[in-house]
């Protein structure tokens, strides 16, 4: 019995990346700021861009490995698309399927108004892509309106994990 | 002795505060605007402030590729539609470097100006010291600026409305309420607003 648990267990852990491929999830901001109010000790990787913003594209693929590389040093990479919610079918969907994006959690915000939310993200936000956020629950919140490297992410987020 | 500790800890948060922050916030309402030069209708060079039947301008940080700036372009024309013979007039301006922004070349912007009949100047931002000196971040953004005597004061930053994929399900007309509000000699309701857009591509950034 415990055997079969154990199995289904670890088909649903092997299969799982693969069944929810490209999974993305449309959320209104209060369950965007339900995400980022994390409890636990994990530190908590946010990118807000959207299929439009090449220098978000651009760096999308390091978040990826990201996530992929520190998964067991409990961190967790959100994406937030900002993609219209009518592009989600035509252009964000197509476009995660095609760059291999699967590892982190995709959500599109759906948001008509940046007033009403961009605020209570980060003050600081001018409202340019991309825009992310390191947030752990002890040694606090950091944010940057600018593209990264795989090497600056990595060297970002070292004191998080230490 | 001790004052001039203090002035040394004092240079060196001067020094660090300069050094690390990221570029300045750039107008907020109330700012006096840098003044620049634009073509009008007749291909003559003037400044802002010779347009004597301005009372204002509709400064629009804009340009060709970026998808929010084409979402919103319809409007910046109706903008211009709705309140130029009113006295403040649309002003385009493009701040990305078309080296790094393929699409935003002079040709590129001569051609979409063409092509969309814009009513309206649509200036290249060449050093981008507009952009910089105004604070713009991202396209699109407004600066609504007011004239009093020779110079442009700002009025109001920011979105045109509170919807970027469709105006006409907008609830706040930032910029049309702004303008309405100094035609009527009114202090603007909602000086500032944020808005997501395409981040400019700065040279050599």
């Amino acid at each position: 019995m415990i055997f079969f648990r154990k199995l289904w267990l670890c088909l649903l852990v092997i299969w799982a990346p693969a069944c929810f491929a490209q999974q993305v999830r449309v959320i209104k901001f209060n369950q965007l700021s339900q995400l980022l109010s994390t409890r636990n000790d994990t530190t908590l990787i946010v990118n807000f861009w959207a299929t439009w913003c090449k220098p978000c594209v651009e760096e999308l693929p390091y978040f990826e490995t990201l996530q992929a590389r520190h998964a067991r040093n409990k961190v967790k990479v959100v994406l937030v698309s900002l993609d219209f919610k009518s592009q989600l079918e035509k252009k964000v969907k197509p476009f995660l399927s095609k760059t291999g994006i699967r590892t982190p959690q995709v959500v599109l915000l759906d948001e008509t108004d940046p007033g009403q939310w961009m605020e209570k993200v980060a003050p600081s936000w001018s409202g340019a892509l991309p825009f992310t956020l390191f947030i752990h629950r002890k040694k606090g919140r950091k944010d940057y309106e600018k593209p990264f490297t795989l090497a600056e992410l990595e060297a970002e987020l070292r004191p998080y994990i230490k | 002795m001790k004052r001039t500790i203090m002035l040394g800890v004092m240079s060196a948060l001067l020094f660090a505060t300069f050094g690390f922050l990221p570029p300045a916030e750039g107008y907020q309402p109330g700012d006096r605007a840098m003044p620049f030069k634009y073509r009008n209708k007749q291909g003559q060079l003037v400044a802002l402030r010779d347009n004597v039947s301005a009372k204002g301008y509709i400064i629009v940080f804009t340009c060709n590729t970026c998808p929010v700036a084409q979402a919103y372009e319809q409007r910046v024309l109706d903008l211009d539609k709705q309140f130029a013979s009113k006295g403040f007039p649309v002003i385009a301006i493009n701040p990305n470097d078309s080296g790094r922004s393929w699409g935003d070349s002079y040709e590129d912007m001569k051609e979409r100006a063409i092509e969309k009949k814009y009513t309206f100047p649509y200036l290249v931002d060449a050093n981008q010291e507009l952009a910089r000196t105004y604070g713009a971040r991202h396209t699109p953004t407004v600066y609504v600026v007011q004239r009093q005597g020779n110079s442009f004061i700002v009025r109001f930053t920011g979105a045109i409305d509170n919807n970027m994929e469709d105006g006409s399900q907008a609830t706040k007309k930032y910029v049309q309420d702004a303008v309405n509000a100094l035609l009527e000699n009114k202090p603007v309701a909602i000086p500032t607003t944020k808005a997501i857009g395409c981040s400019i591509k700065w040279k050599n950034g």
